[in-house]
Formats: C-alpha cells, sequence, structure tokens
C-alpha cells in the first residue's frame, strides 16, 4: 500500500529531476515551443517541494490535490493548468483514504489524464504530454518500472509527429523532428514514481 | 434596467501591457455613464510573459458585484488557466464564465454590453458575436 509519504516522496523525486533536467527541457522547447518549460516545471514543482514541507497534509489524495492546486497557481505556462489538472484530479479520485494500492493510483491517474484531454483537447499522437501519460497509464498494472519505460518510449516516440496542440501547432511540419517538451516530462513524472518507490525499500 | 448591478469583465492576457490596454480601449469605447468594473490579468506575477492564476483571481474578485463575471482570453495558457481554475478550484466568484470570443473585439462588445446593465447571458452573446464582424 502507498501512504501519504510515498507521494510526498513522489513529488520531492519529481521536482528533483525537473530541476536536473531544466535545462534540458528548456532546449526541447526552444525549437518548437518558447523556451520556457524547464524553467517553468522547476519553478512549479520546487513551489510544490515547499508546500508541502509547510502544510504536510496527511492522506495520498491531500497531496496530490495541494500539489495540483500549487502547480496552476505558478508555472506561469500551459503546464501548469494541465499538470495541475492531472494531479488535483488524480488526488480528489483517491479520496481521503489514508493508504491507496497501486491499482487505486492507476485509476486515479487515468481519471487525472482525463481531466488532462478535456482541459487541453488533445489526443494521442497530437505530440503532446498525453503521448507519454497514456502508454504509461496503461502500463501501470505492470509495476511502476514499466509505466516508466512507456513513458519515456510514448515521450521519444513524439519525435517524427505533427504538432496539433499549443505553440508547436503553428510551425506545422517544421514540428517535426522534434521531441516534445511536455511528453519528456511527463516522462521525469512517471520515472519518478520508481524512485519514490525505491526510496521506500532502502 | 431593473437589476443595478453589473457584470464584471476580466481581461487574461500572456501580456500585462495587452491586458491593460485592452481593458482601457475598451472603457474608452464604452462611452461616458456607467463604469463596468473591467480588471486586467495580464503576465505573470513578478512579471514576464505567461498566466498567473493568482492575478485572475485577484481580477475576478476585483470586478464581481454580483451579477456574475465574464472572462476574456487571448490564447494557450490563459485559456488552460482559467478552465483548470473554473473545472478544479473554488477560488472563482460565483457566476464566473469564461468567454469564447476574440480577445479585442469581444473585450469592446462586452463592456459595451455590461454598461447598459445586460446580464451575464447577454454580456457573452454579444463577445462571442464579435467572432462574426467580417473586415474585408
Amino acid at each position: 500500500m502507498l501512504d501519504a509519504d510515498f507521494f510526498r516522496r513522489w513529488m520531492a523525486a519529481t521536482a528533483m529531476s525537473v530541476d536536473r533536467e531544466a535545462d534540458r527541457l528548456t532546449a526541447l522547447d526552444s525549437p518548437i515551443g518558447d523556451a520556457d518549460h524547464g524553467i517553468n516545471m522547476k519553478r512549479g514543482f520546487a513551489a510544490v517541494r515547499t508546500t508541502l514541507e509547510k502544510e504536510t497534509p496527511d492522506t495520498p489524495g491531500g497531496v496530490l490535490t495541494l500539489a495540483g492546486k500549487q502547480l496552476i497557481s505558478t508555472v506561469g505556462g500551459a503546464s501548469g493548468p494541465l499538470y495541475g489538472t492531472l494531479l488535483r484530479r488524480a488526488g480528489k479520485a483517491l479520496g481521503d483514504a489514508g493508504e491507496v494500492s497501486e491499482a487505486q493510483l492507476a485509476d486515479a491517474l487515468h481519471a487525472g489524464l482525463d481531466g488532462v484531454m478535456t482541459l487541453g483537447g488533445a489526443k494521442p499522437g497530437d505530440k503532446t504530454m498525453v503521448d507519454a501519460l497514456v502508454p504509461a497509464v496503461e502500463a501501470l498494472s505492470a509495476g511502476f518500472a514499466a509505466a516508466r519505460t512507456a513513458a519515456e518510449e510514448g515521450a521519444e516516440a513524439t519525435t517524427p509527429m505533427l504538432a496539433r496542440k499549443g505553440r508547436a501547432s503553428y510551425l506545422g511540419e517544421r514540428s517535426i523532428g522534434h521531441q516534445d517538451p511536455g511528453a519528456t516530462s511527463s516522462a521525469l513524472l512517471v520515472a519518478a514514481l520508481t524512485e519514490a518507490a525505491e526510496a521506500a525499500d532502502e | 434596467m431593473s437589476d443595478d448591478k453589473l457584470v464584471g469583465i476580466v481581461l487574461v492576457s500572456h501580456s500585462a501591457e495587452v491586458a491593460e490596454s485592452v481593458a482601457r480601449l475598451a472603457q474608452g469605447l464604452s462611452g461616458s455613464g456607467t463604469t463596468v468594473p473591467v480588471a486586467p490579468a495580464g503576465g505573470r506575477t513578478g512579471g514576464g510573459l505567461g498566466t498567473s492564476a493568482e492575478l485572475v483571481v485577484a481580477a475576478a474578485a476585483s470586478v464581481d458585484r454580483g451579477a456574475g463575471v465574464a472572462v476574456l482570453t487571448d490564447l494557450g495558457s490563459a485559456v488552460l488557466t482559467v478552465k483548470a481554475l473554473l473545472t478544479e478550484g473554488d477560488e472563482l466568484p460565483d457566476g464566473t464564465r469564461l468567454v469564447d470570443a476574440p480577445f479585442v473585439e469581444g473585450a469592446v462588445a462586452a463592456v459595451v454590453t455590461a454598461a447598459t446593465g445586460a446580464g451575464l447571458d447577454a454580456v457573452e452573446a454579444a463577445a462571442v458575436e464579435a467572432y462574426g464582424y467580417r473586415k474585408s
């Protein structure tokens, strides 16, 4: 079972990897976006980490809801409301339970992903974060490591795609050949699940 | 109009200057008389291009007179931030609505209509109708 501490470690691990990879995310966002994805995500998850240290919610749902709210407030780009909706919707789906199973987490992330797709209107194949998250959520039933691999492969698979959402979509065919920054940061979020789980085993 | 409460208008842009200028433009074109509560919410909190949920929430609170708030946005994160606040949160006043309209023309139409004392439905309809105004 996964408790609130697991979810705090998940958010902290995401904050660390986003911080580490911020330059890469911004570099990916330069040719097809507005070159702010790394700095935006870094600012957002740093705020998430600070808030979680200060407010210490004691349920998994509470951690994700607070994290999502913080992302909507602080990121400043489209990834704020999108990641915020993902986590906040997932947090609401987990309710007040003190511990949740991996299957419940998978269901909650599914609900969060539905929220993201409704909000942004993106479908698989549009070259967005959805392309990493859909295969990751599907693979979650096989464990965190499988989800991580699926998310990373999903992010890499965005390279030949034509962008159909966001600023990159204005570029048309020129968006082809670049890996999507949002799918890349989504893979970091999913990868952090394995780090949160490994930390529990130590 | 029987109801003296005015609909509030919030203008959300990636740029603080754009939001402020469009607010002034719309106020200026709405003529003398009733002053509609209009608030810009442009750029990020600490400056720079982007969208600040905090500025949007503060702007909506500042123009809420109890008759509803019409929010107009430019694009991308401005649209998504307002939608996320409407669907996920409770920070916006009751009767806040994202209006699907062209930013400049819609803002002028919304403010002019709100100045007549019209309700939120009529303000929204006027702003949406601005899409139909052809220029050539």
